[in-house]
């Protein structure tokens, strides 16, 4: 909004709604819409049953920032691609149709999974890239009340022909709570984040894993890259290459070093293709250990 | 003595607790707002500018563009466009149009709606694509220096020499980013003018502003007590301190012009990028045979100026070498007029100079130290000078006892903790010592208290505080009982607070003044002496806490003034540089020693040490001294690893014109430091003995963090920003 990038003719204020509780039913992590950052970062609970996520929370923004930070907000965050948030660019994500200049202009940051000719942005948060890979939902409250779950991996659209549109939100929709599963693999989780300084900047990349291991063989693993794609972005076929093989370096690395398959980069972010299979490298090795 | 003590700047408690006033923070009665509105093409010209919806929006009382701008006297300017003066587009984010409004927010929204229509033509947005059209500067550092030397025959030593390094390195446009955005408020009483803003130099802005709005100097003043960090970009007056007067006379009214932080990437200069041709060839005992510097950098298209960034100067007298030749090339692109930034020349010219000379270490089998100290200069090697003072060899010596430099196994990658790899480097530290004449005040008042006064400028280094230090001593006081004025042009006049000449221009001044005064004031104390003085001479009495001290008796120093009946009494003293200077080569030095841990697999670099000694002539207060040494580390440390101003191509738009996004570091980022004085006073350039600190601890900072990540993983990196791009492979 500072930026002109978005000019709303009315803002809906949602600080008085009861939906900052933090709370432990069944087994399930019920995080409130706006429960904030910091407090769910340090929540005991979390430390201990998911700390991939409050790892994401605290490698995301500063302290300040994590302050007023919330969950809704955070997953809403929109992407930090310099030519979206000036007005003196075209952009297709902010002005349809007026063209992507990022493609063939400074395209470090972006994209190397999940974009289109239309808009290679990427998501900036490394909330949701934890969430995804412990598959939670989304619970989702209409104007008339209703409410539906959603899980996170079919919340965020790609861009294709339509990249001003990021999720499955309809209009007067709002997020109320997130949804996190527990287990073993919750446990056993980390959150790896490689940027250009030590604090306060947004990934290049990062990498979400959770592993499950009974008697040597690996039961459960789920590995999500952050800062390559429009949405947190899964590895399906490099969770598959290691589900029911036994931890083992050799394997590990074998696996690791599929996590840039099926990219696309631009001009200036081929590193990322490479720095995504180092950083999944060093996440297994982390959980491994 | 308290000079030469640490003690806590003056103004500490004030900016702490926020009673520091700034420019943006002052606030005449019946103030409006201004908002810029910025170009977004690079070339061209503005065809129209419809304005109908912002001028009927609320609060809305003038909206401003070259149809209806005052129209001003560019003889003279620094920076030619962007004053509304013409429809002419040099380049994306020039000021076109500035709307005043009752309130900020009303200009803001108004300004989002002026719409304007532009006949674009073809820019030239990049450096590196132009590199064939470079010309001779036109007016290289005020025509006082040559921008190309040659001594000796650099050629042909190096046609015949056995070791011969030559390779380009480049540095990126940089941005100043100061906390504190430009702002300038500005207001008009008739034909007298009177700006608080933001800046470096009170004196330059009076000029400028007098010349601009054809007033006498007289009546314009020009008001900065505190600014909110600068480092080159608030040296000169940018067009934005101008429009703020223009806005203010068209209105009537004080008028409020703050910057925005993106604007701050279009309104006030950047540090040009260079590409820099470097070749040394040496023998195999590591004695240079040849330096040969050949510097490009960018600069704006004529029409709206020249700035040449001076990154050979350095290569002239650093070292001892027969055969020395340097050149300066500027290319003119579409983009706006760059500046000086912190250590203008030197700390882009010696990342280049000081990676060549390890990477000469590296094909000689030699340690980088050791060939540094093997072509250690007595003698400026071009001008043939001798130095004002040098104390490079103790800062080696000193900085790498501390650093540990000696444990340094030379082949790269092959030091590590675990499997972090570990890098050392270093490199060399210098920069000029300037002084230009500058004038000051003392007085004494009646309660025995003391007022310093300059029409200087602290720029967050610690001007108040020395000031202050000189004064007490010479009047034998206690710091509390002497307070300081600057920041106003109606004070004596003093430079620009830039190339790190202050305390060599000012203190002098302020230091005669006081003893100017000193003498005054034991005059008049021995003829109000009462007969029991005896008759001793000026000679015979000392001030000491605040008391005439005589062998006869002593007499409150406050009371001398308050029995002549008057407010004060005061010296004033306008001082030019010491002539004799001119005869020699006035240098600061230093030594940087940097250790960087690398991730092995991510490859993300860690400085984890750093040691840094430097030679900064007499060093009146450490804890100042220091703070500039840790602020100079840190900014080289950025410019090493992360700073770059990221322009698109095809508009010449930057795309990162944020500080979320244009990165310095975090405190995180930072190592303990450890840091060394090395006090070789120069009695040449004063006789106070010092020398510039601020911009000599970034020097060679840059090259030092690059010389040690070569030294950590074998791979060389001549571009800046370092990132992690670069150390995948
Ligand atoms: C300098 C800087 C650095 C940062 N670095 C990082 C980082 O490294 N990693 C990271 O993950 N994040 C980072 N962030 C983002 C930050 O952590 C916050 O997540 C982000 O600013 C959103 O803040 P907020 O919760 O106040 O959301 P808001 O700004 O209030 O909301 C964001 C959007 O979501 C909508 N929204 C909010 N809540 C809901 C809801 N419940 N239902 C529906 N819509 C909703 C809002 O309408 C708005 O469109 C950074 C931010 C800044 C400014
Ligand atoms: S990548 Fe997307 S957000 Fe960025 S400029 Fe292109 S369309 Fe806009």
């Amino acid at each position: 909004m500072k930026n002109d990038v978005v000019a709303p003719t009315r803002l809906t204020d949602m600080e008085h709604l009861d939906l900052r509780r933090i709370s432990i039913v069944d087994g399930d992590l019920h995080l409130g819409a706006l429960a904030t950052m910091a407090e769910v970062a340090a929540h005991p609970e979390i430390i201990r049953e998911w700390p991939v996520i409050s790892q994401a929370l605290l490698l995301s923004a500063s302290p300040q920032v994590r302050n007023m930070g919330t969950m809704g907000g955070n997953l809403l965050q929109r992407t930090r691609c310099g030519y979206f948030r000036d007005v003196g660019f075209n952009c297709n994500k902010r002005l349809p149709g007026s063209g992507c200049p990022a493609l063939l202009g400074d395209n470090r940051d972006l994209a190397i999974f999940g974009g289109s000719p239309q808009c290679i942005a990427t998501h900036p948060s490394d909330l949701p890239v934890a969430l995804m890979a412990l598959d939670a939902l989304l619970v989702l409250v209409a104007l008339d009340g209703g409410t539906r779950r959603v899980p996170l991996a079919q919340f965020y659209r790609l861009p294709g022909t339509a990249p001003d549109i990021e999720t499955v939100l309809q209009p007067g929709e709002m997020i109320s709570k997130v949804v996190v599963p527990s287990g073993p693999h919750a446990r056993n989780s980390v959150y790896v984040k490689v940027r250009d300084r030590t604090s306060f900047a947004f990934a290049l990349v990062a990498s979400a894993v959770c592993l499950a291991v009974t008697d040597g063989v690996i039961r459960d693993v789920r590995i999500v890259l952050g800062g390559v794609g429009p949405m947190p972005w899964r590895l399906p076929e490099v969770e598959a290459s290691l589900r029911g093989r036994r931890v083992d370096p050799e394997v590990v690395a074998t696996a690791a070093a599929k996590a840039g398959d099926g990219a696309t980069a631009t001009r200036f972010n081929k590193f990322k293709i490479e720095l995504a299979r180092r950083t999944v490298l060093r996440a297994l090795q982390t959980v491994a250990s | 003595m308290i000079v030469g003590q640490s003690t806590d700047r003056l103004d500490g408690r004030l900016k702490v607790t926020g009673r520091a006033r700034y420019a943006a923070e002052v606030k005449p009665p019946n103030m409006v707002h201004a908002v810029l509105v910025q170009s977004t093409v690079a070339a061209g010209n503005v065809a129209g500018i419809d304005a109908t919806a912002a001028q009927t929006m609320p609060g809305v009382l003038r909206i401003i563009t070259s149809a209806n701008a005052e129209k001003l006297n560019l003889t003279g300017a620094k920076v030619l466009q962007s004053m509304l003066q013409n429809n002419d587009i040099f380049y994306n984010g020039q000021h076109v149009a500035i709307v005043v409004a009752v309130t900020l927010q009303q200009a803001q929204a108004a300004a989002s709606r002026v719409r304007v229509r532009y006949t674009p033509t073809h820019a030239a947005t990049m450096m590196d694509a132009a590199l064939n059209q470079a010309t001779l500067p036109t007016n290289f550092r005020d025509g006082k220096v040559e921008p190309d030397t040659r001594t000796g025959n650099p050629q042909a030593a190096m046609a015949t020499a056995p070791v011969r390094i030559e390779q380009t390195y480049t540095t990126p446009i940089e941005h100043h980013n100061p906390m504190e955005a430009h702002a300038t408020i500005a207001s008009w009483d008739r034909d007298r003018l009177t700006v608080w803003t933001a800046t470096q130099g009170i004196s330059g802005a009076q000029e400028s502003l007098a010349s601009l709005f054809g007033l006498a100097k007289a009546n314009v003043v020009v008001i900065c007590p505190f600014v909110g960090g600068g480092f080159g970009c608030k040296g000169q007056t940018w067009p934005p301190t101008a429009l703020a007067a223009m806005a203010a006379r068209s209105v009537n009214r004080p008028v409020k012009l703050e910057v925005t932080r993106q604007q701050m990437f279009t309104s006030n200069g950047y540090r040009p990028r260079t590409v820099q041709s470097l070749k040394l060839a040496a023998n195999q005992d590591g004695k240079l045979l040849a330096v040969q510097h050949d510097s490009l950098t960018q600069t704006s298209r004529p029409e709206v100026g020249e700035f040449a960034e001076p990154s050979g100067l350095a290569a002239r007298m650093l070292y001892a070498c027969p055969n020395i030749a340097t050149s300066h090339r500027v290319v003119g692109i579409n983009q706006g007029l760059p500046t000086f930034m912190r250590g203008p020349g030197e700390a882009s010219g010696m990342f280049a100079l000081e990676s060549a000379m390890d990477e000469l270490a590296v094909q000689l089998r030699m340690d980088p130290l050791a060939l540094r100290l093997a072509n250690y200069a007595s003698e400026d090697a071009t001008s043939g000078k001798p130095y004002a003072s040098k104390g490079l060899r103790e800062c080696y010596a000193k900085g790498a006892a501390a650093f540990g430099w000696q444990k340094r196994d030379a082949a790269p990658g092959s030091m590590r903790d675990g499997r972090v790899l570990i890098g050392l480097g270093m490199a060399t530290a210098t920069y000029p010592t300037v002084r230009m004449a500058a004038s000051a005040q003392v007085r004494m008042m009646p309660d025995g208290t003391v007022l310093v006064r300059s029409g200087t400028q602290d720029i967050g280094t610690g001007t108040y505080t020395i000031m202050a230090q000189i004064a007490a001593d010479e009047l034998g006081l206690p710091l509390g009982r002497v307070r300081v004025e600057l920041g106003d042009s109606r004070l004596p006049p003093a430079p620009i607070s830039g190339g790190s000449m202050t305390t060599a221009s000012v203190l002098p001044a302020v230091h005669a003044a006081a003893i100017q005064l000193r003498h005054r004031l034991l005059t008049l104390a021995l003829a109000q002496a009462p007969a029991a003085w005896g008759t001793p001479a000026v000679k015979d009495l000392r001030l000491q806490d605040g008391l005439i001290v005589g062998p006869g008796g002593q007499v409150s120093a406050g009371d001398v003034v308050a029995r002549q009946n008057v407010p004060f009494i005061d010296a004033t003293v306008d001082i030019a540089p010491n002539a004799a200077s001119k005869d020699f080569s006035c240098h600061a030095f230093g030594a940087q020693f940097a250790e960087v841990r690398i991730d092995p697999d991510l490859r993300t670099v860690k400085i984890s040490r750093w040691v840094g000694a430097y030679d900064c002539g007499r060093v009146i207060n450490p804890q100042t001294a220091r703070s500039q040494l840790i602020g100079g580390i840190v900014f080289g440390i950025g410019m090493a690893l992360m700073e770059e101003t990221r322009v698109d191509a095809a508009t010449g738009r930057t795309i990162n014109a944020n500080i979320s996004e244009y990165l310095v570091p975090v405190n995180a980022d930072i190592p303990v430091i450890e840091t060394i004085f090395v006090e070789a006073p120069d009695l040449v350039t004063t006789e106070l003995g010092v020398k510039g600190i601020g911009e000599l601890p970034m020097v060679g900072v840059a090259a030092a963090i690059a010389n040690a990540i070569y030294h950590a993983t074998g791979t060389r990196v001549r571009d800046l920003p370092i990132r992690l791009d670069n150390l995948l492979a």
